[in-house]
Formats: C-alpha cells, structure tokens, sequence
C-alpha cells in the first residue's frame, strides 16, 4: 500500500473539520503519515486515528511562516516514501506545499476537491464555473510525489466521521529540524477573534448580508443561529467594517459552498457571486427586481430583507414549537 | 547612512476578464485570445508606487514584469500608464499552457535577468518583488512562494500594509487564525491583497507619458531558458463546464415572503 503524507501547518486541541477530511482524503490512498509544524505540548493523542501511522514533528513548534517548514516537510518525504503529499489551501499551508513542490522539483495542484486512487486530481475552475481533472505529466513513472493543497467541505461530515475514527495513538518521529535564523521575523501576533459560529468555509448553511443592511447585522446573527449557520457578508459590509473581514464571502475572502447559502441585501457582483454560487440551494432576499443576485436564486424574494428576515426568524421559531 | 537604490519589480498578469464568460479550449487550456490586466495586481502596482513616493530621497525604480502571450503587452502598457517606470514582457510559444511550476522557472530567470541589466546611480540595489495575493483565474496563490523559493529570496504572503523601512519592510499579513506584523529584509517576494490598498486610476497626462516609457520583450533564449527548462510538471486531462445557474421562483413580498421561505426551505429539506 502507498504511503501518504499529509501536512497540518498547525494542530490545536482538536482535529478541526478540514483537518478530519484531509485525512479522509489521505486515508483512502494508503497509509497515512502526518507531519506537524506548529503544535502545544503532545500532539500525538489529537491524532490517534485509524489508518494514521506515523507523526513527524519538528524539533520545537515552528508556527508559519517560518522557513524551516519546508525542511521538515522535505524531511518528511524522504522518511516516509510517500507518493503524494497532501495539505490545505490555506495561505500558510498552501504557502510552505509550493516551495516544497519547488524543492522536490515536483507538480503543485491546489484548490482540489478530490484525488482518485490513481492520482487524478479534481477541482473546480474559473469560480466554479468548470470542473477539471489534472494528473503528474510523469504520473506512469513519478520520480517524486505529487503535492496537492485542497479546499475545505468537499465531503459530507457525516461520511467524514464515518471515516475518521479513533484508533491507536500513532508512533512519534522527531526530526533533526529547527526554526530558520533572520530573514523573516514575525514581531507581533494577535489572535483573531474567533465566532461561535461555525467557521464560514466549512459551515452547511451560511446567511449573507450586504450593503443593504444599513450597517445592522443582528437580524443575520438571529437567523444564522436559528439554522446554526455560519454568517458571511459581502466586501461593502466588510469595508463599511459592519462585521470582521473574515466574513467576507467572495473572490477575495471565503470560497463557500454550503448546502444552503441565504443572501440578504446582496447585489450579486461577480467578485461575490464567485465565491458563493456553487452552493447547492441559494436563497436571495433584496429589494431590487432587477438585483443580478436573482439570476441565480434557487428562491428570490423582492422585497425588504428589515421586514422578511424577522418574519423568517419567528416562523422556524413557531414550527420548532 | 544613504540608503541602497531599491528595485521594485511587480509582476501583473494578463487575464481573461471575470466579467465576461470565461472558457478552456479543446486543448484543456483556459481561452486567452482576449484579456485586461489582472484586477488583483493593481494592487500591488499601487503598492509599489506609494513606496516609491513615500521615499523621494531613495532612488527607487518600479519595474513591471508580465509573462503571457502577446497580448499580454496590453497588460504591461497598462501598468505603465499607471505609473510603472519601465515595463518587461516575456513571449514565448513553448510557454503556452505552462503550469505553475514552469511559470515560476521562467519568471524567476526573468526577474533575475531584469534586475541583472537595470542600472543605479547612487549604488547596488536591492530588490523586492511584488505580487498579487491570486491570479484571477488559476487563483493557486502558489507563484509568490514557488518564486522566492527559486530566488533564495524571503518571501510574505497576503500583506494587507507596507511600510519600508530603510534595511526592511514592515509588512502586516493574516496567518489563518491570526494577525501578524512580520519584518522582512530583502531580496524578498511579498504578496498583497486587495485589502492593501485603493488602486489609482491613469490620468490623461500619465497615458501620455507612458508612450515614452520603454517596454522590453524577451523570448525564452534572451532570458537563458530552453523548452525543456519549462515543460509543465502537470497535465490538465479533463475540462467540463457546469451547467450555469439558472434563476428559479422569484416572488414579490406581499407581507408573508419570510413565512414563504420556511416553507421553501422546508420543502426542499434543508432545515
Ligand atoms: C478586486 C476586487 C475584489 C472584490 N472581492 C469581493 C469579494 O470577495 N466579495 C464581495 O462581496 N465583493 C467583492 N468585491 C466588491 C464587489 O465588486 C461589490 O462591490 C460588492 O460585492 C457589493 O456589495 P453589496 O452587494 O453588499 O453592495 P451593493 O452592490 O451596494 O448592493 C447592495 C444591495 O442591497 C440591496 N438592498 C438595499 N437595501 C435593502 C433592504 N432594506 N432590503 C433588501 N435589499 C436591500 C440593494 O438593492 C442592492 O442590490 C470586490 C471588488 C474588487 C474590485
Ligand atoms: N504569467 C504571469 N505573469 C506575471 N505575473 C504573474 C503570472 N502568473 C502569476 N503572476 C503573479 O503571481 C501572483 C499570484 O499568482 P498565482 O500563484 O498564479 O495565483 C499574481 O497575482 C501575479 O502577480
């Protein structure tokens, strides 16, 4: 069976959503080896998994962007054989993968959605308006692995949990890797405030809102956690700053692709519409007929998102009792 | 101390616009018969060029650096009218349908042969490159770091702020769960999103200024590049355009539209 590595720039308390799939992903290509940039203290029980053999950490934690990454990660291809070298697209991790695929004078793909047993890589072009499968040029007689970074929600939780399971805590390999000396030096870290919401890229549900909410973002909230969604906004709400611009949904801030995706006082811009309009169901709200948001609505209302989102709020109230 | 020349190379790329229909070829490729400069490296054009006026007493040069088929020569124009000081374009057909990892082979002996001929007066520069955070339509976000990995150059992605300092540039980036304010000193590859700044538009009097600005154009033999320095490490097999969205029931509030979303909502099974 081929051996798989898979790259967690950084490894908190719990495995997160994107982290469970990523080993989903690897785990179905063979055994899976994980190699560990920036952890606390033991690492190994968050990742006693089945199917997850080995872990390769650093010597001490190296948070990103640190330039030794890269090493360890090149050490880690070496001690495991892997034949494909697997992360997330994520600036960090995307970040230290590409100079990777540069030291091994390898293929990079990034932004997959998913990878077959023979290394085809699938993912989604031109903001979603095509899917492509891409493959090594070499991929009969690969020299090196492929590397490939994916986007987050590609497969359902629930088939991820069935997948991820505990299982035995994995054997510890430390390597001979240290924190790089000058060049880049990271003089102040503030940690982002982080919602209680569930995370935008990954949530199932996420309610938007735009210019049109005059600045008020709490009949969203209200709605966001009356279906347990996340809550995103468009780029004038994030620069009007009424909300942290990690909620913007768009070309330039999250790819979402939830099952539901409920648009409020939203014009639908193409920067937008890029990162939102592979959701499965979209739900528009907007006072303007002629909002472009309606040429892809599963269900547009033309009307006041002040008026119908409250009445949205208190109908799911009454029908859970 | 006078501080080294500075030389700021940004590298804008020529892309089919996002607002028009956007396609792949027969041959896998995405369709570049007609194109706009990349609404992303504005950005960091615009960056280059604030740098640049911040600091009168530094002789800092702005080159700009394309590569890309002919018609990519619209995209370096561009940024010359912006404010560019000089301006770079390499053509070459054994380049069509390069992957990331070729592209950054080619740009990195471009940039090296860009900086290599430019002239300083007050001394040996130093340089920086400057990116945009994605290209508009590969969007992989890997050429900035792919880049100052062949360079040997430092490199920080996603910046939303700059400020050189006279041996660095202070730069404040968001890491996935974090902000952080990161020193880097140069040779160093640094990409900006578009939260950096508000890219200005080229006046009358700068389109004409920029028909005296020299453009040069290169092939892969002026840069030291052969075909076989360049073949794609990936190969694209397959394309299939999904079907586009298509509005569906569209209705007019008549006071009951929120309970008609439940009941949508309910219908379809999504709640
Ligand atoms: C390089 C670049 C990148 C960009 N990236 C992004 C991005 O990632 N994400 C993004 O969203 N944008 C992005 N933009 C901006 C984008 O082009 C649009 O300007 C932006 O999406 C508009 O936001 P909006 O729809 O909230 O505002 P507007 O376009 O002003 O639309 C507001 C809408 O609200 C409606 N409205 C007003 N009041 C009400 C009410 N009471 N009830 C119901 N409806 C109401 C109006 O009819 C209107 O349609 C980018 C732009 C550039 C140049
Ligand atoms: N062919 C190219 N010509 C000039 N610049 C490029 C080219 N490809 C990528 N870039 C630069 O690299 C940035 C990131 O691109 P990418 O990694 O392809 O998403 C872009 O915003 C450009 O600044």
């Amino acid at each position: 069976m081929s051996n798989v590595l898979v790259f967690f720039d950084e490894l908190g308390e719990a495995l997160t959503p994107a982290q469970k799939e990523l080993i989903a992903q690897a785990a179905a290509l063979g055994e899976v080896r994980i190699a560990v940039a920036a952890y606390d203290g033991d690492p190994t029980p968050v990742l006693a998994v089945n199917g997850v053999q080995e872990v390769y950490l650093p010597e001490v934690s190296l948070p990103a962007p640190e330039v030794a990454i890269v090493d360890l990660l090149e050490t880690s291809v070496a001690e495991s054989g892997a034949v494909v070298v697997l992360g997330s697209s994520t600036a960090d991790a995307n970040d230290a993968l590409a100079r990777l695929a540069v030291r091994l004078d390898t293929g990079l793909i990034s932004g997959a959605a998913s990878i077959s047993a023979d290394l085809v890589v699938t993912k989604s072009e031109l903001a979603g308006s095509y899917t492509t499968t891409s493959q090594l040029v070499s991929a009969a007689t690969p020299a090196q692995p492929l590397v490939v970074t994916f986007k987050p929600n590609n497969i359902d939780p629930q088939r991820v949990d069935t997948l991820v399971t505990d299982g035995e805590q994995p054997e510890v390999n430390v390597l001979p890797v240290r924190p790089s000396v000058g060049g880049v030096e990271i003089e102040e870290r503030t940690a982002m405030e982080v919602s209680a919401r569930p995370a935008l890229a990954e949530a199932r549900v996420v309610v938007a809102g735009g210019r049109g909410t005059d600045g008020d973002f709490t009949p969203l909230e209200e709605l966001a956690d009356e279906l347990g969604a996340g809550l995103g906004a468009s780029r004038a709400a994030t620069d009007a700053g009424w909300i942290e611009h990690a909620a913007q949904v768009g070309q330039t801030g999250v790819t979402v692709s939830p099952q539901l995706y409920i648009s409020a006082g939203i014009s639908g811009a193409v920067h937008q519409r890029a990162g939102m309009q592979t959701a499965g169901t979209i739900v528009a709200i907007n006072k303007d007929e002629d909002a472009q948001v309606f040429e892809i609505a599963d269900f547009g209302v033309v009307g006041d998102l002040h008026e119908v989102i409250p009445q949205m709020i208190e109908e799911l109230r009454r029908r859970k009792g | 101390m006078v501080n080294a020349p500075l030389h700021i190379i940004t590298l804008v790329k020529w892309v089919p616009d996002a607002q028009l229909e956007r396609r792949y070829n027969a041959e896998g490729r995405i369709d570049r018969s007609e194109g706009v400069l990349s609404e992303l490296d504005e950005y960091p054009l615009e960056a280059a060029l604030q740098i640049k006026e911040a600091a009168p007493d530094r002789e800092i040069r702005v080159s700009a650096l394309t590569m890309g088929p002919a018609g990519a020569s619209t995209a370096v124009k561009k940024a010359l009218q912006i404010g560019a000081d000089d301006a770079y374009q390499l053509t070459d057909d054994d380049l069509i349908g390069a992957d990331i990892w070729a592209t950054s082979v080619a740009l990195k002996a471009a940039v090296e042969t860009v900086t290599g001929a430019a002239e300083f007066d007050s001394g040996e520069p130093e340089y920086l490159v400057l990116t945009g955070m994605a290209s508009e339509e590969g969007e992989s976000g890997a050429l900035p770091a792919q880049l100052a990995e062949r360079l040997g150059a430092h490199v920080v992605t996603y910046a939303t702020a700059l400020d050189l300092e006279s041996e660095r540039l202070v730069v404040i980036r968001s890491g996935g769960t974090e902000s952080q304010r990161v020193a880097v000193t140069m040779p160093a590859v640094v990409s900006v999103t578009d939260q950096v700044n508000d890219p200005r538009y080229p006046n009358f009097k700068a389109i004409m200024a920029a028909k005296k600005k020299p453009l040069t154009r290169f092939t892969l033999a002026d840069i030291g590049l052969r075909r076989e320095h360049v073949e794609p490490k990936v190969r694209v097999l397959t394309t299939a355009a999904r079907p586009p969205r298509t509005a569906g029931e569209i209705i007019t509030d008549e006071g009951d539209a929120g309970v008609k979303i439940v009941e949508f909502l309910a219908k379809e099974r999504l709640l």
